[in-house]
């Protein structure tokens, strides 16, 4: 094996830790903190059920901004559905042969979809992009790092793109390096430009998601103006600290 | 009539290109010590500030959940830049919703995230949108978190729910902790606490004007129609802003009030001590001072030993009692069960036209062709009756069984999707009036369209707020102060009183 496979299973190790650590020390965070009050963004649903019914419609149609701008909405779902199925596409390289998935995951369907949703995702990330220039409103709010986003996404994906449309990788030596990742059975890593360079961008995507604006995957499903349910008036909330209001007044009066 | 230019309003409104700067001069007049110790706040810009604020935004992202991840969240997708009515009325970029946030975002990023840190010290905070702390910031914060309404607009549109009042009040709540307070809301607060309403009206004054009221309707209609203060063992305490006592249109609302109770045979009162339904320590996003508003209510429904609690009209009032009241001044176990803690008098009226225990004579409102506004707290952040969306078809249902003609404005105008009328949010005062009457514009020129086109001669709003500000606001665009009524008022009017005597 060479030092650069050596190199890049560090680095894939380094970064799923941070991921995975990271994201789950926001996740704790978020839910830790308390929400004192019932703010849902009315009409709200008023039961739980409904709730998440209308987090699934967020979540899978963005449709808070369907309501609000066509354009982004266009750019941004399809960037969103293209980012899914190239990670479906993906699964092959994770997933061995003899799994029960692999059907499912190695079928041709799934894989030509995975191929061009590539080129959905760049037309999307092109789209967000030029909204960001061109309209004086996004450019106003925009700092450097939401472009430099932008354009590290976009390179992940056209280099992506490249290995499936122009140049092929050795996919069977790409395979055994991630499944080698997985059970801890090092094997060495194709040496295709591309390829690295591509490994190299999504390991610096995985490392600054905990501390970057992609928080808003996790931060959505603790919004409480989404996930609260309408019910104030028959359901008392109260936040531990208000209580703890409430409790120490009573002391002090009795 | 100002010295401001007017905005001019458009046929299709547009989405206006970014002035820098436009409203950067608008500042609300700083509270004195006097006003700031009552509510638990130093009476001045303390020392070593920039650590005070951000130690108070610490504690505020570890007390509030909604702060926490708004300020994480965002990914300045520009979604809400053209919604809020400030921007479009104003152009000013800070006045865009997610701008507005950035002015604070910047300063967590600097101080509680790794990019922000990282950034910082290599001298490029820039890079990752983060910044420090300094008095010109401070003087921004003043300036646009007093540009905002805290009216939710922008929360409807963000792909996850980012609602900048969230941040405005957090903002008011850092900036008072360490001494720099909006005069108009601590002043007001001070007055509840001290006398029991924001106009600091005491007790006597209170049962001298409802004494005059009850002589008017009597002249009117010649039905002793009573207004009942301080009842001990009446059935409803009603809670209503103080500005229902006097100011116009909204008295008239009372008006209509008083006749539904006395049409429906209620045993009612109000309370001297809870003579107040608005309570500003929402504006500051102050959790205690808005609590210390509210138990005053749990104090006169004891005091008192009624039975419901209904409120008047009143937009943030509304929403601090239909979803915090339970929260802050709850449980309420000692009322009756049968009834929802609290409603709304919308509520209470059309149970009461259901119950067909109400008749109307609709041609006295026959002169008037109505729309209705949609009260920003009231639409996006409250509910009546037992459906999403109540709040906006009952006060319909209600005009509609006491006026012939109504029309609504454009459906991108009203519902959740409705503009605030500009003076919400602690703004209603002189010293901001020019921000009032350009944050006024998009709902002004909704307003003009129905004019023209479906020849609407009133609105009616249920909203203290809305009612001053528009009486106020709408006659730059030229309209004329009489053309804002209330809800109630046209319930009173249209109201075919029956029973000759309340107490009967
Ligand atoms: S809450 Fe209302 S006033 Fe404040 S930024 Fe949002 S839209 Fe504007
Ligand atoms: S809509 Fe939400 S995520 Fe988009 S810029 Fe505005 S606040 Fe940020």
């Amino acid at each position: 094996m060479t030092a650069l496979s050596y190199f890049f299973v560090f680095l894939f190790y380094a970064a799923t830790a941070v991921f995975v650590i990271g994201v789950a020390r926001k996740i704790m965070q978020y839910a830790r903190t308390p929400a004192p009050l019932k703010i849902p963004t009315t009409p709200a649903p008023v039961t739980q059920t409904g709730v998440v019914f209308r987090m699934a419609r967020e979540v899978v149609l963005f449709s808070s901004l369907f309501k609000s701008n066509k354009w982004t909405w266009v750019f941004g779902w399809m960037f969103h559905f293209a980012l899914l199925l190239a990670f479906v596409r993906h699964l092959r390289y994770a997933i061995s042969s003899d799994n029960i998935l692999w059907p499912l995951i190695n079928n041709s369907l799934v894989l030509a979809a995975g191929q061009y949703g590539a080129l959905a995702m760049l037309l999307g990330l092109t789209g967000l992009f030029g909204r960001r220039i061109f309209v004086d409103r996004v450019r106003y709010i925009s700092a450097p790092s939401d472009y430099l986003m932008l354009i590290l996404i976009f390179a992940i994906a056209t280099t992506g793109a490249m290995m499936s449309f122009v140049t092929h990788t050795d996919i069977v030596q790409l395979k055994s390096f991630v499944l080698g990742l997985i059970w801890f059975n090092w094997q060495p890593l194709p040496n295709d430009g591309l390829l690295i360079t591509h490994l190299a961008l999504v390991a610096l995507l995985m490392l600054i998601f905990p501390i970057s604006k992609l928080l808003h995957a996790p931060g959505l499903f603790f919004s409480p103006t989404r996930n609260q349910v309408d019910n104030p008036r028959e359901k008392r909330h109260i936040s531990p600290w208000g209580q703890a209001i409430d409790d120490a007044e009573a002391k002090a009066k009795a | 009539m100002a010295d401001f230019e007017v905005p001019e309003l458009q046929e299709i409104p547009v989405i206006p290109k970014l002035k820098e700067g436009a409203m950067a001069h608008s500042s609300p007049f700083i509270s004195k010590e006097q006003f700031q110790i009552p509510l638990g706040y130093p009476g001045e810009l303390v020392e070593n500030w920039e650590e005070k604020v951000y130690e108070k935004m610490d504690d505020l992202r570890k007390r509030y959940r909604s702060f926490q991840v708004y300020l994480d969240a965002c990914v300045k997708c520009g979604a809400c830049t053209d919604k809020c009515h400030y921007y479009l009325g104003t152009s000013d970029p800070k006045n865009m919703p997610v701008a507005r946030q950035d002015l604070l975002r910047k300063v967590y990023r600097g101080k509680f995230t790794a990019a922000g840190k990282f950034w910082t010290k290599l001298g490029m905070p820039w890079m990752v949108g983060a910044a420090e702390m300094t008095k010109e910031l401070l003087d921004e914060w003043y300036s646009y978190f007093h540009q905002c309404s805290q009216c939710r607009r922008c929360s409807v549109y963000c792909p996850y729910g980012i609602d900048t009042a969230e941040i405005s009040m957090a903002a008011r709540e850092i900036m008072d902790s360490v001494g720099v307070g909006q005069k108009y809301c601590n002043e007001i607060i001070g007055k509840v606490f001290k006398i029991g309403n924001n106009l600091g009206l005491p007790q006597p004054a209170l049962v001298d004007t409802l004494e005059g009221l009850e002589e008017e309707v009597q002249e009117d209609t010649g039905v002793a129609v009573k207004f009942p203060l301080d009842v001990k063992g009446a059935d409803i305490l009603l809670v209503t802003p103080s500005a229902d006592f006097f100011a116009e249109p909204h008295v008239d609302g009372l008006i209509g009030y008083a006749k539904v109770f006395h049409e429906t045979g209620a045993s009612w009162t109000m309370s001297s001590h809870a003579s107040e339904a608005g309570n500003f320590g929402m504006f500051i996003g102050s959790y205690e001072n808005m609590r210390r508003v509210s138990r005053r209510i749990r104090e006169a429904a004891i005091e008192l030993g009624v039975k419901r609690i209904v409120f008047g009209e009143c937009g943030h009032a509304w929403r601090i009692a239909y979803s915090f009241l339970n929260t802050l001044a709850g449980p309420w176990d000692f009322l009756d069960p049968n009834y929802p803690v609290p409603q709304h008098i919308c509520e209470y009226t059309y149970d009461a036209i259901q119950a067909g225990k109400l008749k109307f004579d609709k041609s006295q409102n026959d002169w008037r062709t109505m729309t209705f506004h949609d009260s920003c707290n009231v639409a996006r952040a409250s509910r009546m009756g037992p459906k999403p969306g109540g709040q906006f078809e009952i006060p319909r249902a209600v005009i509609k069984a006491v006026c012939n003609n109504f029309h609504d404005m454009p459906a991108e105008t009203i519902g959740e999707a409705t503009f605030c009328c500009g003076g919400g949010g602690g703004l209603l005062t002189d010293d901001l009036m020019e921000i009032r009457v350009k944050g006024a514009k998009p709902r002004a020129e909704a307003l003009k369209s129905v004019v023209e086109e479906q020849g609407v001669t009133h609105m009616a709003a249920i909203c203290a707020i809305c009612k001053s500000q528009f009486t106020k606001v709408l006659p730059y665009y030229g309209f004329t102060m009489d053309q804002i009524v209330s809800v109630h008022q046209l319930v009173g009017d249209a109201i075919v009183l029956t029973k000759s005597d309340s107490d009967e």
